[in-house]
């Protein structure tokens, strides 16, 4: 039984593993292909089937007038605006959900709950109804098509995220942990920074996480506050036209888009795995 | 220069947490604050450490009114019953992280460290990680960083409540050690807890504390022989004091229908109803005593404890051996009636068996 229980386990995993890995070597054998290697006969390894070339590569990074598509401007703006807005929402974020954690608000009817709902109830909406306010709230403060626009609007977005993660963590915290703090001759303010802080670390890659991954995926807001001076990576890679565009640069631009994510996902673990606080309370 | 408190009271909701009261704490002293869960002892605690402000009342320590000053300009240090230490600091970081906030110097920081991590023990784990350490060896450690830190008052809000049965034996000794020897004459030192035994053993004055009002003040020898009321006798007793609905009537106490010989301490009282208070070790099992059923029979350490009834009447019973019962089985006790209590119609303690030292 315990044998048969393990041989189906790691049966599904490798499977699975297959499933989801495979797209991935596809996609990175094909981006080092040419002309030849796509067309004539089905190949898979390089230098066995194919000889890998670097030529998808070279045209992402190409101008447009040297028959390249030029990646590399949207993908700065789309790691410039994700990393800003993510940044600005986590120290915000923190800080707003420390307090709705920490200490009670009372403005007629609206309590802690309600504030905390307010955050929240910003990512329950569906995006295409934000559209219009948006576009409308950008192009009245002179902010359409530009990055410190898009970086607004983010934050907007990124923020419940943030507050939400943040709140949820910062409750399981013990308050007698803060109260310590104050007691060891910390003010309110070192007692956040010097002891909640670095105990909140895992929370704070959590939200620094899914800030990074909906901030880098989004296409929707991508797509109708910018027109033709900014351009993110999501809006690049889509208008891409395997008609003009070879297969094997849009192979390779794909790889780069979930780059990014990979590398987050992966630190991400490692950091998870480590930090704990099973040591504030019992 | 004593911390005076002078009726304090909290009531945040539509329940008093301390309701009027007053205290007067002399250095070097060690002050017991008994009573049971949610007897207003942490919130008692807090308010002198400064994280909770009374809702009226002054509070006062060397001339100050202690209520202006901020928690963290009040040099208290407190140990919760939930072992609380900064999770991300070792042992050494933890211990001297109240040291450094007042910019004490690093020689100094080290020598008291040292002395502290000695008194409770923990000598060589100061590169140790919070997380890897016991519970007991936790509570050592926020033991450690109040003690280092030198504090004028020494909180402890139930340190042992959350440690297994063994250990608590263990570090109630080293406590006791720790209080007598390790503490200078300018601290006080204030300790709660639900567990009489403590408080007897700690053996030092005593606030008796209920529904935030405090019922009897005194120490600890005194709680125990003169409860001033029946609830102070339930609350300062493990198992609580038994109480006995009776009367007296000449030379003889009724309850129960058992009738016993009235005791020599009892000789002034009128013949009337009582509320009869002993305790569970002054009943012994006795061939020629009264007959009572046995409910539950558990066994503690080398003593066993029986719930018996009769009639309407519960009384708990200490056997100082280890013997097995059955449930339902009918067993014959004595009351030892020279350590018998009486309360009056009004719960108030009209007779002990140490006489009443109060009007």
């Amino acid at each position: 039984m315990e044998k048969l229980y393990k041989f189906l386990k790691y049966t599904f995993i490798i499977l699975w593993t297959v499933f989801i890995v495979a797209p991935f070597l596809w996609a990175i054998s094909t981006s080092f292909k040419d002309f030849q290697s796509v067309n004539s006969k089905v190949t898979y390894i390089p230098w066995l089937d194919f000889e890998p070339t670097l030529e998808g590569w070279r045209v992402l990074v190409k101008s447009p007038a040297r028959g390249g598509v030029d990646i590399v401007e949207p993908y700065f703006n789309s790691l410039f605006v994700t990393c800003t807005a993510s940044l600005i929402s986590i120290v915000l974020g923190t800080l707003a959900a420390y307090a709705l954690s920490r200490f009670t608000f009372k403005a007629g009817f609206v309590r802690n709950n309600d504030i905390t709902f307010f955050f929240i109830s910003q990512r329950i909406m569906p995006p295409i109804v934000l559209s219009i306010p948006f576009f409308i709230f950008l192009s009245t403060i002179g902010l359409l098509d530009s990055l410190i626009g898009l970086v607004v609007v983010y934050i907007v977005l990124l923020m419940p995220i943030a507050v939400w993660i943040m709140v949820d963590f910062f409750n399981r915290v013990p308050k007698e942990l803060d109260e310590t703090a104050l007691i060891d001759g910390c003010n309110p303010y070192q007692a956040f920074y010097k002891v909640v802080l670095p105990n909140s670390i895992p929370g704070l890659i959590v939200a620094g996480m899914f800030c990074i991954i909906f901030g880098w995926i989004d296409f929707f807001f991508a797509f109708i506050l910018t027109f033709t001076e900014v351009q993110l990576l999501p809006v690049k890679v889509v208008a891409l036209n395997s008609s003009i565009t070879p297969w094997w640069s849009l192979s390779a631009s794909a790889l780069i888009s979930v780059a990014p994510l990979i590398i987050v996902a992966f630190v991400v673990e490692r950091y998870l795995s480590k930090g704990n606080l099973s040591g504030a309370l019992k | 220069m004593n911390l005076i408190g002078e009726n304090i009271t909290y009531k945040p909701d539509d329940q008093f947490h301390l309701n009027d009261v007053s205290f007067n704490f002399k250095k070097g002293n060690l002050y017991t604050i008994l009573g049971r869960t949610l007897s207003g002892k942490t919130t008692f605690l807090k308010t002198i450490a400064g994280l909770l402000n009374p809702d009226s009342g002054n509070l006062s320590f060397e001339d100050n009114d202690f209520i202006k000053i901020p928690v963290w300009e009040r040099n208290v240090a407190m140990v919760y019953q939930q072992f609380i230490n900064y999770p991300h600091l070792n042992v050494y970081d933890n211990i001297i992280f109240p040291l450094k906030q007042r910019k004490i110097s690093e020689d100094q920081i080290k020598k008291d460290v040292e002395e502290a991590l000695k008194t409770v023990g923990l000598v060589g784990f100061e590169n140790r990680k919070i997380q890897e350490l016991s519970g007991g060896q936790q509570q050592r450690v926020a033991l450690a960083r109040s003690l280092a830190k030198k504090a004028k008052i020494l909180l402890l809000d139930e340190p042992l409540v959350n440690l297994d049965y063994k250990l608590r034996e263990q570090l109630r000794e080293e406590f006791k050690r720790i209080f007598t020897q390790g503490l200078s004459e300018d601290t006080i030192l204030i300790y709660s807890t639900t567990d009489p035994q403590e408080v007897m053993e700690l053996n030092g004055e005593v606030i008796v504390l209920d529904e935030g009002k405090v019922l009897q003040k005194g120490p600890a020898k005194e709680i125990f022989e003169n409860p001033r009321t029946l609830k102070v006798a339930e609350i300062s007793n493990d198992p609580p004091m038994n109480i006995l609905k009776g009367t007296k009537s000449s030379e003889k106490l009724n309850f129960e229908n058992i009738l016993i010989k009235s005791p020599p301490h009892f000789k002034n009282l009128s013949d009337q109803s009582y509320n009869f208070g002993i305790r569970a070790s002054e009943i012994k099992l006795d061939n020629q005593g009264e007959e009572f059923e046995i409910e539950l029979a558990e066994i503690s350490g080398s003593e066993t404890l029986l719930h018996l009834k009769k009639g309407e009447s519960n009384v708990i019973a200490l056997i100082e051996e280890v013997m097995n019962f059955k449930i339902h089985e009918k067993v014959k006790i004595k009351f030892n009636e020279n350590k018998l209590y009486a309360f009056d119609q009004n719960e108030e303690l009209v007779s002990s068996p140490y006489g009443v030292s109060h009007g």
